[in-house]
């Protein structure tokens, strides 16, 4: 059978597009589930009108969002057993526990109070409402762990033994399975870089409004909260990174040596910068380097040994028997770049800002902006930015929305990827995972019909989005300053129309 | 009962869960073209289960994790097996999902009708595809040795399963009925009891012939004992909607929803999925289950979360208890 259609290639393929996309509404969802919640906080303590506004426009993009991040991810909960029934067979023991606890914890959790939250406005007191999206939140979150702590079992599996009889691996510690390094890990990094996307998403539509003078003391507030997200989200996204990286070196060094295109061991080893490599041949023809930084990332020590891709391979051929141990080289090292460059570059551009909109440290008091103009842009202590460089900031602010997004996806795409031949590390290769009674048509088919289907609810979904961010925050109306006092809504008038109808 | 036993009967206990909730939002999806005369009562209809159907949807995602963590030959053998049908079941959710949460998000007149007749399809098609589904586990399907499925797609369509779509068609719009006319005001209710009764009935002469025929290939004392529970509570439902009283007919369709499913986990048991080419090949609770450390984990999980479950969604419809016709839904949007 051809290669290129071969029911692994396909099944592969179909795997890497359902999930990718999904994961563009995932991070957005966890984020934005905290930040609205934060928000309405904000106006349930302070009374202040800017931050019912404010949560009213972020919880509806928050809720065109989520849509499609809940049913893009009904797929994720099937798809092990359309394409990858030998997969589910093999480890169906260990894996579908934390999937049935996702289910039964995190989704039951976020689908009831989402619908409490957005149907509420006019059935629920204020606090009991606040709590709704606050549930909400953790519910993104717990579901966002328990598949974490699913996917670093293909990534380190623990606690588990073969049975030989079964033909399978059994689970004999699930606690360990939650709570491997690995999983706390890539908990850890995960939550941050979604953080980095709603900081990201934040600043960005915020920027597009400031640019414009429009809904002033709303986007004020947004940005500055946005910033400080994307900041210590961007920080966190780094020091998790680190982590995550030492995890990994000891725990599949062949993927992180592909990320560096690292072909031969070397002490101490050097940090690429650039390469481009002969994959047959085994080594770099161009390669920019930092000397001994590579060895720093891995061991915390300069002049550490650290394998290559070489060795690695020669090491896995005598453990596991004759093959090709090795991931596709330039997707992980690129894949890699790319995670660090889009995550790091949105990082900087948020410090800048903050820096930028400050509003006292290092500030001449003519500089100072209240609360319903426009922050100045302000480089030095009394010298602000040009008009046409404020413009520029804005218009890089609104572009960088996209960065965190360009990030998630090439991060999942080299953890994926760079785990390859295995589908879970070393016990299970991707070619024994396939369906075996599914056919090339039928997989072809699906591959078809998510592909098309995903793309047009794509579209609709950024022009809903487009619509309702050019909108702006909604005016108040006198029943959102007036919140019923009973559970089920007050009945001054038993025909009111509800607050929210679909 | 050893612990697969238990878990064949929370498996089953899902599916009930999700078949009396998602049910009669399936049955609200379709008579947005069977009840409603305008846009104001398709849009009644729809707000009579927007803030719960989400919710309701996750017992299915509960029941398919589950299945995953109990018996992943069960889960594997179905999903590959059933590939197409379940492909088709998943796009129509994918779709009806974002069709309730964006219709109302846009003005425009083809904009609304388009979600709107998503609505309707995605309802209809997998309220039938479900029956044709455990039609087919039921009356067992080609598997072999290897636990494979190896028939074909048109195997699936076979008389006995697609009679089984007809009913779970035809059960979960008269509970989707008997469900608007508990919820809504006004004329709408009215003729949402009076459809409910001519569907009422059609069901009865469908669930009856696919009952009985389940009863004689399959069955056993207990699973004719189920049988008759479902068929007396579905008379009862009948009855009671004719007299008016919503509440019981909703409580009794319930019953029936749950009844059938049970009597077709009975008929089933000790099979999860009996092989039609051999009675050898069959998935049974012992050959598809998970270790006895995993099923003991998943227990304590499912004994904690499930009751607290019940109470926070039970909590959600005393939220919204309140009937709805169209004086309550604003044309903002």
């Amino acid at each position: 059978m051809d290669l290129a259609l071969a029911p692994e290639t396909l099944a592969r393929w179909q795997f890497g597009i359902t999930t990718v996309y999904h994961f563009l509404f995932v991070p957005l969802t966890i984020s934005l589930a905290a930040l609205t919640a934060g928000l309405q906080t904000a106006w349930v303590r302070s009374g202040k009108e800017k931050y019912l506004r404010a949560t009213k426009f972020w919880g509806k993009l928050f809720l065109i969002n989520i849509a499609m991040g809940v049913v893009t991810g009904i797929v994720q909960e099937f798809q092990f057993g359309m394409n990858w029934s030998d997969y589910s067979r093999f480890v169906g023991d260990i894996f579908g526990a934390p999937l049935a606890f996702e289910a039964l914890i995190a989704f039951f959790f976020e689908s009831t109070f989402i619908g409490l939250w957005i149907f509420g406005w006019d059935k629920l007191p204020k606090r009991i409402h606040l709590a709704c999206i606050w549930m909400v939140s953790i519910g993104t979150i717990l579901s966002a762990y328990f598949i974490l702590a699913a996917n670093s079992w293909m990534q380190h599996p623990v606690g588990y033994r073969i049975n030989e009889e079964r033909g399978r691996a059994e689970l004999t510690d699930f606690w360990l399975v939650l709570t491997q390094n690995t999983a706390l890990t890539q908990f850890f990094h995960t939550m941050t870089a979604a953080f980095l996307v709603g900081g990201a998403f934040m600043v960005g539509i915020s920027a597009f409004h400031l640019a414009r003078k429009k809904h002033i003391p709303v986007m004020r507030t947004s940005l500055r909260l946005g910033l400080i997200t994307l900041i210590i989200a961007g920080l966190g996204t780094a020091i998790s990174g680190d982590l995550l990286g030492k995890v990994m070196f000891k725990q599949q060094p062949m993927k992180m040596a592909a990320a560096e295109a690292l072909w031969d061991g070397e002490a101490p080893a050097p940090f690429s910068i650039f390469a481009y490599g002969d994959v047959d041949k085994g080594h770099n023809k161009v390669a920019i380097e930092i000397p001994g930084l590579l060895s720093f990332l891995a061991n915390d020590d300069f002049s550490s040994y650290v394998p290559g891709i070489n060795d690695i391979n020669k090491a896995e051929q005598e453990k596991f028997g004759p093959g090709d141990y090795r991931p596709n080289i330039p997707v992980a090292y690129w894949g890699f770049r790319w995670m660090i460059g889009f995550g790091m570059a949105s990082l900087g551009i948020g410090m800048l800002g903050l820096w930028l909109t400050r509003k006292k440290f290092m500030l001449a008091p003519g500089m100072r902006t209240g609360e319903d103009e426009v922050p100045n842009l302000v480089l030095f202590k009394r010298k602000a930015l040009s008009p046409r460089f404020t413009k520029w900031y804005w218009i890089i602010a609104l572009w960088t929305m996209g960065f965190p997004l360009i990030a998630n996806s090439w991060g999942w795409i080299f953890t994926e990827m760079g785990r390859q031949p295995w589908v879970v590390y070393g016990v299970l290769r991707t070619r024994d995972a396939v369906s075996p009674g599914v056919s090339q048509g039928e997989v072809l088919t699906s591959m078809i019909v998510f592909t098309t289907l995903y793309a047009v609810l794509a579209v609709i979904e950024v022009k809903l989005l487009v619509k309702y961010i050019k909108a702006g925050p909604p005016e108040l109306t006198e029943d959102d300053l007036n919140p019923p006092t009973k559970i089920g809504g007050d009945s001054r008038d038993p025909d009111r129309p509800m607050a929210f109808s679909y | 009962m050893e612990l697969h036993d238990v878990w064949f009967v929370l498996i089953a206990v899902l599916w009930i869960g999700y078949f009396f909730l998602e049910g009669f939002d399936f049955g609200i999806g379709v008579l947005t073209k069977l009840l409603a005369r305008d846009r104001a009562e398709k849009r009644v209809l729809i707000n009579t289960i927007g803030p719960v159907w989400d919710g309701n949807e996750v017992w299915l995602l509960t029941a398919g994790g589950a299945t995953f963590a109990a018996f992943p030959e069960w889960y594997a053998t179905l999903f590959s097996g059933f590939y197409l049908p379940l492909l088709i079941i998943l796009v129509c959710l994918i779709v009806r999902g974002v069709a309730f949460e964006y219709r109302a998000k846009r003005p425009e007149e083809n904009w609304q009708r388009n979600w709107e007749q998503a609505i309707f399809w995605t309802s209809l098609i997998p309220a039938f595809l479900w029956g044709v589904a455990f039609g087919n586990i039921v009356g067992g399907v080609k598997i072999d040795a290897e636990m494979e499925y190896v028939g074909t797609f048109w195997d699936l369509l076979n008389p006995y399963a697609l009679l089984g779509g007809l009913v779970t068609l035809t059960l979960f719009t008269f509970h989707g009925a008997v469900f608007a006319s508990l919820k809504t005001v006004g004329d709408i209710r009215v003729r949402a009891r009076a459809l409910a009764l001519k569907l009422g009935l059609v069901t009865a002469v469908l669930a009856l012939a696919f009952l009985i025929w389940t009863q004689v290939d399959t069955g056993d004392s207990w699973s004719l004992g189920a049988m008759l529970v479902a068929f007396v509570a579905l008379v009862g439902a009948i009855g009671a909607i004719k007299v008016g009283r919503e509440g019981w007919s909703f409580a009794l369709s319930g019953v029936t929803i749950a009844a059938a499913v049970a009597m077709l986990f009975l008929a089933l048991f000790p099979d999860v999925m009996p092989s039609s080419l051999n009675p050898e090949w069959s998935l049974t609770v012992t050959n598809a289950s998970s270790s006895p450390y995993t099923l003991k984990i998943m227990t304590w999980c499912a004994a904690i979360a499930t009751p607290l479950v019940l109470l926070y969604q039970s909590w959600t419809y005393w939220v919204f208890r309140k009937r709805i016709g169209t004086q309550h839904i604003a044309d903002a949007h």
